[in-house]
């Protein structure tokens, strides 16, 4: 029923529209003035060419005779009525243009509120690559009828004052007009749908395209080393082709309604030629209507399109806006307390009863307690999946536990009120994230810290000496997500974005995995001597940072196997013994082996 | 600013912009003359297509000679001559719809031609890009080439389709207009044209300034994309350092910032869009007073003076589009360079003409004083001379950045050394045929990444030809069959976008499974196995042991175990190698080794 779906798309446009109309009313009402003033005066300029022609031109032939006043007039007339219709045409584009940015920068701003106050569970929820679409592409999408809508509305006014010129004119000729305007009207219609489907579907494999080629450059490694380029180009052309092929179509449709359109007014000027030249005969008319008739056609002919324009993008504009929409509508928010944390020197934490699942019916973590005595340093350790990184976020209150509790001096976090919780905690991700700034902004956040704090900061983990060398120093700018620096530089300066705050808590997620061994143990030595003042909860695999620690929370599966000490752990825990041992037990193996071979030998 | 600022500004842009590698010194002659050198298809038909436009344009001056036939000879006497009236609308309206008719063929065939030739045009790009050496497709300037086989190309298509047509049609607008005005009035013709001159000076001028403000919109564009990302891609870190009020207020200035952008353009396409407006209607009034003046002295007919109204008309429009039309043909062609220029450099490591065929078996390499350095940077690696005897298992092992890694592009290859060789088998490297060198030497990089396919499509990567029984067992061979029952769809899961939904350590598995697949005769391992948990890595090492068992094998690690488990161990440190031997006795010597071994160990043993 594809009519019946393009009905209740239009309605819906026109309501998009019309949310539109009422947030900027003052801007619609003068775009659309302007774009009234272009109508009236585009058809004002036939009547100008009609009465030039009627007055001056043909009384000069037939009798041969002018007035200079006349002559003046009808110059005036002309060169005047244009003078307005360019005001018009001015006036309506900009303020189309102001209207249609507004409202973009508008919904922008509203869907990236929406990102920061969202909880990071909504996050979780949503592809990121829909997210960023929701912000550009489909906020733009959604006001994309606004650039045409005022001329579209001019176009209107433009008709009826037509209808009316020519009815005023000649009744009989008017005929002519009633039957070619709805024509090309109409056919306009039909052009747009089927081109609209088309024009998706090319739009839709462009992306395709650009899709196969991002990830094929992406993995150009892996296929020169296998020796993929045949098949890659393959599977590349395959899709060219069908874009290829799905422009052509679009071109079928294209080269068969646009000659079209050029043709229907064409063939009504040459209709009015003929009935004027009857109406002529018969005494109705006189010469000059004529002509304004025939030359208003001329003039008609393209701006009747506009009309299509608008029908064209609602389809796009309703996906985009119900996109917005949807983002817009999400509830759930990070909701805050009333209650501070500001008690002095390291944070006690206690995690008790905590159960949190990205998916409600298959827990990350199951019943997790553990508490840790004010100025420890816990090391959690656990196999791939076993809900580490799930639960560092929780002590740093990204996200919400289920159920459960986490206590932060016997505060539970969502009883903080707004920024206790970062003003006390600071959280080093696994997945280094830099801003778009300059590395003393990275750092500070926009907080006043002296430079010589950044500083210590930057030593404490090992940054200091290629932050230096860099040419702006603190200045230099990183790039976009910190492009210009390497992996193991960036985790350093996001560990010194949470060293300088010196936080009563701090929690690293395996913050020093791309930093080079001797680097890291540096780093490690300086953590241990500096963070008197701080509670550190640090996720680990290797045995340095293992060390480093007073006690050891083991987890497998969700689930806190045990706690305690490194040796008490080694002793009674099986899990955490092959874990932690791995290398030294493969190579206790390989001896042995080795010993074999040789006695074999 | 003038063309030549301009024209520097964009050398500078491609200058950073490595894609286009010494494209920008063609001109845009030269760019159009070479594109379709390389893209016959554009050239297929094209006398028929400009035959066809040409009749298509000449439909649109019907109108004005049928107004000025009406009016000089239908209307001449007291009375309309309606039987001459009717037979010349009748001859008129077939002329309109066999214009209209050859305006669609027009259109048909100019699409399949140039999309025809884009299509192919792309293609060879693609193909091109992954001729192109790693040292040319690196990670910064992939991005870069997506847009030479995408945006790039949809540049010209868009270019082609409406700018082009416009080109043509508009041109043999001005000219048919012209010509019919000049037989009706020469005087008049030169009025006209003495109106219009000013603005074939005005516009590309105008054009040049929408062309600069439309620049300040990309750029601001592109800040407003990168603010808004980082409210997505950053939310754990600004949720975590509570600084969402410091993000909004960012986001807020770029968004803002590209709305001024966006209506400054607006603002500049608008107030110069109607100047040709008020051209078109000072000539218009002045075609009524000269016409008038004209006309009592019996040079010129009402009709032909009315008709004149109309021709002007005919003028504007293609001046109307002009400043769209040169601003999309500057972009097109910049683009189509771009694209050409990707296509000019050198595939510089490239298959040989009658290369070698290997025969398969155990594979020995020997470097032979082997040096390279990336261009314009610091020799990465001096003179390495090393010989690796067939069935030998060797692990490479020094600190970030002592030239590991370039080793090991050198031996599959990847890069050609800048001085010295590398044989295989006794034969240099670039000798060997492409495909005999994929089949015998697979590398395992360190970043296992995967297609957006299932995981047992992943896998045959290492060997179409392989059954889903081959899979299986590769994959039991390698211990990994507890992992694929864990998976939700076995060998079917989908992986995700660059095997997203998997680990980085599930990731790793895939690629060696995939190598291990291909059945290589040397098999390389760059930190293959970084990102998997010590109980996996293990098991892993183990599984590879067996694999690599009667196989050259070199591993790059950074875990020394593997070292422990090779036959041998060669040591680099800045760019050289300063060790070569087994383990165990490495170990007992005092040097580079013997240092990295113990930092290893004191992180890794309670």
């Amino acid at each position: 029923m594809p009519s019946k779906v393009s009905t209740a798309v239009m309605r819906q446009g026109l309501k998009v529209i019309g949310v539109a109309i009422k947030t900027e009313p003052r801007v619609f009402t003068a775009a659309v003035l302007s774009s009234g003033l272009y109508g009236v005066m585009t058809v004002a300029s036939s009547w100008a060419l009609g009465r030039a022609t009627d007055q001056v031109v043909l009384p000069a032939f037939h009798e041969g005779r002018t007035s200079a006043g006349a002559l003046a007039t009808a110059a005036l007339l002309i060169v005047g009525v244009a003078l307005f219709k360019a005001l018009g045409i001015m006036g309506r584009r900009i303020l189309a243009g102001i209207m249609q940015y507004r409202m973009q920068a508008t919904s922008r701003r509203a869907v990236t509120r929406q990102y920061l106050r969202l909880p990071l569970a909504w996050h979780h929820r949503h592809p990121t690559g829909q997210l960023l679409s929701n912000a550009s592409s489909d906020a733009e999408a959604a006001w994309s009828p606004l650039a045409p809508l005022p001329m579209a509305v001019g176009v209107v006014v433009m008709l009826v004052t037509a209808a009316v010129a020519i009815l005023l004119t000649d009744p009989v000729l008017a005929i002519v007009g009633f039957l070619i305007f709805p024509a090309i009207a109409v056919l306009n219609l039909v052009y747009q749908r089927r081109l609209s489907p088309l024009a998706t579907r090319a739009q839709q494999l462009r992306a395709e395209v650009s899709e196969i080629a991002h990830e094929s450059f992406d993995g150009a490694l892996v296929v020169k080393t296998l020796g993929r380029e045949d098949a890659e180009t393959t599977r590349f052309r395959a899709k060219a082709d069908e874009l290829r092929d799905a422009n052509i179509a679009v071109g079928k449709v294209r080269g068969l309604f646009d000659p079209m359109l050029e043709a229907l007014p064409t063939l009504g000027v040459l209709a009015v030629l003929l009935v004027g030249s009857l109406r002529l005969e018969s005494g109705g008319m006189v010469a000059g209507e004529l002509i304004q008739v025939a030359y208003l056609f001329t003039l008609l002919a393209f701006p009747i399109r506009a009309l299509g324009w608008v029908l064209a993008e609602l389809p796009r504009s309703v996906v985009g806006w119900t996109r917005v929409q949807d983002v817009l509508d999400a509830t759930g928010s990070m909701e805050y307390g009333t209650a501070r944390l500001d008690g002095d020197g390291p944070a006690e934490i206690g995690v008790s009863g905590v159960t949190y699942g990205y998916d409600p019916q298959a827990p990350v973590l199951r019943e997790v307690g553990f508490d840790v005595a004010p100025g420890r340093t816990v090391a959690i350790v656990g196999p791939t999946g076993a809900g580490k990184s799930t639960l560092t976020q929780l002590l740093g209150r990204l996200i919400d536990p289920d159920r459960g509790a986490v206590r932060v001096d016997g505060t539970d976090l969502r009883d903080a009120a707004r920024g206790e919780v970062s003003g006390s905690v600071a959280l080093v991700l696994q997945q280094t994230f830099l801003f778009d700034d300059s590395v003393r902004g990275n750092i500070t956040l926009g907080r006043d810290i002296p430079d010589e704090r950044v500083w210590a900061a930057l030593r404490l983990a090992q940054a200091d000496g290629f932050i230096a060398a860099l040419p702006g120093g603190l200045d230099t700018h990183v790039g976009e997500r910190g492009a210009t620096l390497s992996g193991g530089q960036r985790q350093r300066v996001a560990l010194a974005r949470a060293l300088v705050r010196e936080p009563r808590l701090l929690i690293l997620d395996d913050a020093t995995s791309s930093v080079d061994p001797q680097v890291e143990k540096r780093i490690l030595h300086g953590l241990r001597e500096g963070s008197a003042r701080s509670t550190v909860v640090v996720v680990a695999y290797r045995m340095a940072t293992i060390a480093l620690a007073d006690e050891v929370v083991y987890l497998e599966h969700g689930a806190v196997v045990d706690q305690g000490t490194h040796e008490e752990l080694l002793g009674r825990c099986e899990g955490y013994r092959v874990l932690v041992t791995a290398y030294e037990r493969e190579e206790a193996e390989r001896a042995a082996i080795d010993s074999d071979e040789e006695v074999v030998a | 600013m003038t063309a030549v600022t301009q024209e520097r500004e964009a050398v500078e842009r491609e200058g950073d912009e490595p894609g286009g590698i010494r494209a920008a010194e063609r001109s845009a002659l030269e760019t159009i003359r070479h594109g379709m050198r390389l893209s016959p298809e554009f050239r297929r038909g094209l006398g028929g297509t400009m035959v066809l436009a040409v009749l298509a344009t000449l439909g649109k001056v019907i109108v004005p000679i049928a107004v000025q036939q009406v009016i000089d000879r239908g209307l001449r006497g007291d009375a309309p001559d309606v039987p001459f009236i009717r037979n010349a609308v009748v001859l008129c309206a077939i002329a309109v719809v066999l214009t209209a008719l050859a305006g669609y063929l027009m259109n048909v065939r100019l699409y399949r031609a140039t999309e025809s030739g884009l299509a192919t045009l792309r293609t060879k790009a693609f193909r091109h890009v992954h001729d192109l050496s790693v040292l040319t497709q690196n990670s910064e300037r992939r991005g870069s080439m997506v847009s030479r086989v995408t945006g790039d190309v949809d540049q010209i298509s868009t270019f082609m389709q409406w700018g082009g047509l416009m080109v043509v049609v508009a041109g043999g607008q001005l000219v048919i207009a012209t010509v019919v005005m000049a037989v009706y009035s020469w005087q008049l013709t030169l009025l006209v044209w003495a109106c219009f001159l000013p603005l074939v000076f005005l516009l590309p001028r105008f054009q040049r300034l929408v062309a600069r403000r439309y620049t300040a919109v990309r750029e601001r564009t592109g800040d407003m994309l990168a603010a808004v990302s980082e409210s997505v891609v950053g939310s754990a870190v600004i949720r975590a350092y509570g600084s969402e009020d410091r993000t909004a207020a960012r986001i807020d200035a770029a968004v803002n910032g590209q709305r001024e952008a966006q209506t400054r353009a607006q603002k500049t396409v608008g107030l110069t869009f109607p100047i040709t407006e008020l051209v078109a209607s000072i000539a218009l009034a002045g075609v009524v007073l000269l016409g008038v003046r004209l006309g009592l002295d019996g040079a010129i007919s009402a009709g032909r003076l009315v008709a004149f109204l109309f021709l002007i008309t005919l003028f504007i429009s293609p001046l109307q589009t002009a400043t769209e039309v040169l601003n999309e043909a500057q972009n097109a062609i910049a683009g189509w360079r771009r694209v050409l220029g990707v296509l000019d450099s050198p595939a510089d490591v490239a298959d040989p003409e009658n290369g070698v065929t290997l025969p398969r078996g155990p594979i020995s390499v020997s470097f032979e004083g082997v040096g390279f350095s990336y261009p314009g940077g610091a020799p990465v690696l001096h003179d390495v001379t090393v010989d690796i005897p067939p069935r030998t298992r060797v692990a490479v092992v020094g600190e970030t950045g002592s030239g590991k890694t370039t080793f090991a592009k050198l031996l599959t290859r990847l890069m050609d050394p800048v001085s010295g060789q590398v044989l295989v088998d006794g034969a240099d490297l670039r000798d060997v045929r492409f495909s005999s060198l994929r089949e015998r030497i697979v590398m395992v990089p360190q970043d296992g990444f995967l297609f957006d396919a299932t995981l047992e499509e992943n896998i045959r990567f290492g060997r179409s030809s392989a059954t889903t029984e081959e899979i299986r067992l590769a994959l039991t061979e390698l211990g990994l069959t507890d992992w694929l029952e864990g998976l939700p769809a076995g060998l079917d899961t989908p992986v995700g976008q660059r095997g997203e939904s998997l680990s980085a350590g599930e990731r790793q598995l895939v690629a060696l499974a995939r190598a291990y697949l291909a059945d290589p005769d040397l098999l390389l391992l760059d930190e293959a196995t970084s990102a998997v948990d010590p109980a996996t890595e293990v098991r892993l090492a183990r599984a590879l042991d067996g694999i690599t068992r009667g196989r050259t094998a070199v591993s790059i690690a950074h875990r020394l175990s593997t070292a422990e488990a090779a036959d041998e161990v060669i040591v680099f440190e800045h760019g050289r190698i300063v060790q070569r031997g087994p383990h165990a006795e490495l170990v007992d010597q005092p040097g580079v080794y013997a240092d990295l071994y113990a930092s290893w160990t004191s992180a890794t043993r309670s």
